[in-house]
């Protein structure tokens, strides 16, 4: 019993991690229509300036804070200078995107080398705690109350807020917005922040328990692309619920086939697709 | 200058790059031999793609899905069963084409981002298959010492002229096909596509069946592309499905020019010459080939092709 219960939780601060992951992806596709490949990327760096920083200062939150920044300011640069620049152009936002991810992740490899590092895990959450009869570490479940505060608090700034409504609006149709005095250009920078925060956020997060190594950007977002696939493009309730799913069934794959784990997420990528094209949650 | 001699410069072109092709070699090392075999097959693998962006408007990230599957198909059977070329070919094919019908019945639901994603995830879960099915595929250490192509008709393949000829007749003959292909009716249909789906609806073209139909002859000349290569290399690693080749073959496909086969065969060459070349030169050749992405999407996002069609209206135009 206890291996279900100590297995489901796993799958589920994996999920969140995906979470965070994909909900950046998906808003940024939502305004943007951007397919943003570097983001796996944002994640890998996440995790690496994340390390970096602990080492340092020995403080998981500045950790927190710093990587976070230096990713966010380096997507605020993409996004100003460059992507801006070829916007609804797909298939050269995609090249540039592509070459990010080879840039960053040649240059993480420069930098850290090959070999897999774990960050360390937070003080306060270095043990584990004992819930109904046997021990679970904390910081998994830490991971798991912080991802539903993230997404109660996207939820919030989407549904609650005057930029919440600014988005939406400029996801339904970008050119009314504009015309009805919404700085578009400006959300279009705001919105790119987000997203490289939320995966910076997720590589930090997910450094003391997945680790930072080479090729984990390439590995997280194509289970971020799954997630997106699953929930639907430009919805927050399908990376909250695609990323669960996924995550869930990559634990559960890893510990049943660890030869065929990725067959357990095509299995009900490929049963979505056949009944829901556009994905649980998303809109054609 | 007129259309007609336009055409006949063209002709000209293509005869003598045609002998050129059949003399090199003759005139080149053995090194630089293998390295134009290498282009020829990534050439191919470009033009294959080509056929869904280019003419269709279809946009693949994961092309190298069906360059790995059939690479890994021939390596196992020609290493483990013995299989000679005239079995391990055609069962490396139908391994692409099986793939395609699967995955182009998934992708095919979707358009646009969701196809690019679909392509994307489908093509790395194969990766991480290949990657993880180490009883099979070695894993992240491939499979090594695929034996070359064995004719059967006492023509050694282990000589570089020999096979260097065996693929400048199997690329001839891709080629041929492909450009016959796009010329035909079903090809203008495809263009038709390309430009607008719902009017070629209204004319009463089944759409997805076209569409269908060229991801799975794209996915056979990749494929084709993938075993020249497994019998090049004589090796096979999950390389050949990373997503990192997809994003390659991408590249080629748009610095040549989408859409002119001609095209991507040439930006297939250019890359596989400036990757060779820097590799030599430095460890971080990952890195600058990044930065050429980078300058193709923002200078060069029509290719060489847009660049000369740009330079050459504004001559006609000035």
């Amino acid at each position: 019993m206890n291996f279900w219960v100590l297995q489901t939780l796993n799958g589920i601060s994996f999920g969140m991690l995906l979470f965070l992951l994909a909900s950046g992806l998906s808003l940024i596709y939502g305004l943007m229509k951007i397919l943003n490949l570097a983001h796996g990327s944002f994640y890998l760096l996440g995790g690496y300036a994340g390390l970096v920083v602990v080492q340092k200062t020995g403080s998981f939150l500045l950790a927190v804070a710093a990587a976070t920044f230096a990713i966010v300011l380096i997507g605020v640069l993409m996004e100003r200078f460059l992507l801006r620049r070829l916007h609804l152009q797909e298939m050269p936002q995609t090249l540039l995107t592509f070459g990010f991810l080879f840039i960053f992740s040649d240059l993480a490899m420069l930098i850290w080398g090959s070999n897999p590092e774990t960050v360390p895990k937070p003080e306060m959450f270095s043990q584990s705690i004992e819930i109904a009869g046997f021990f679970y570490p904390s910081y998994r479940l830490f991971i798991i109350g912080f991802g539903l505060a993230v997404a109660l608090v996207l939820w919030w700034i989407q549904d609650g807020t005057r930029v919440g409504a600014m988005i939406r609006a400029g996801v339904d149709n970008e050119e009314i917005a504009r015309a009805l005095g919404i700085n578009v250009s400006l959300l279009f920078t705001l919105v790119f922040a987000l997203g490289a925060f939320l995966a910076a956020l997720g590589g930090v997060m997910g450094g003391p328990i997945m680790g930072v190594y080479p090729g984990a950007d390439f590995e997280v977002l194509l289970l971020g692309f799954v997630v997106v696939i699953i929930g639907g493009l430009g919805s927050l309730k399908g990376a909250l619920i695609g990323g669960l799913i996924v995550g869930l069934l990559d634990n559960f794959g890893k510990v049943f086939f660890p030869e065929f784990a990725l067959f357990t997420i095509f299995a009900p990528m490929a049963l979505i697709l056949a009944v829901r094209p556009t994905g649980l949650f998303g809109r054609e | 200058m007129t259309g007609t001699s336009y055409s006949r410069w063209i002709g000209l072109a293509f005869a003598a790059g045609l002998f050129v092709l059949l003399v090199l070699p003759k005139i080149l090392a053995p090194y630089y031999l293998g390295l134009a075999v290498k282009m020829m097959i990534f050439a191919l693998f470009a033009m294959s793609l080509d056929l869904l962006i280019g003419f269709t408007g279809m946009a693949s990230l994961g092309h190298a899905a069906y360059f790995g599957l059939s690479a890994y198909a021939t390596g196992l059977l020609a290493l483990k069963l013995g299989w000679n070329v005239w079995l391990a070919l055609p069962a490396g094919l139908i391994m692409s084409g099986l793939a395609a019908v699967l995955f182009g019945l998934l992708a095919l639901r979707t358009r646009g981002s969701y196809f690019l994603m679909i392509t994307l995830a489908l093509s790395q879960l194969m990766w991480g298959i290949a990657f993880g099915w180490r009883s099979l595929t070695g894993g992240d250490d491939g499979l090594p010492s695929v034996p070359r192509p064995d004719l059967g008709i006492g023509i050694s393949m282990a000589d570089g002229a020999n096979f260097y000829y065996f693929v400048l007749l199997i690329a001839a003959i891709a080629t041929f096909l492909m450009v016959r292909i796009v010329s035909s009716p079903f090809g203008y249909a495809l263009r038709g596509i390309r430009e607008s789906e719902t009017r070629m609806l209204a004319l009463g073209y089944n759409v997805w069946l076209y569409k269908f139909a060229i991801f799975i002859i794209a996915a056979l000349f990749a494929g084709l592309a993938g075993i020249l290569y497994v019998y090049y290399n004589r090796f096979v690693s999950p390389d050949y499905i990373h997503v990192a080749r997809s994003a390659e073959v991408l590249l080629m496909v748009i610095l040549g020019g989408a859409g002119t086969l001609i095209g991507p065969a040439f930006g297939a060459a250019l890359i596989v010459f400036f990757e060779n070349l820097i590799s030599a030169y430095t460890e971080r050749w990952v890195m600058l080939m990044g930065f050429v992405y980078l300058i193709v999407a923002l200078f060069a996002p029509n290719g060489i092709a847009g660049l000369i069609r740009d330079y050459r209206k504004k001559r006609a135009s000035s």
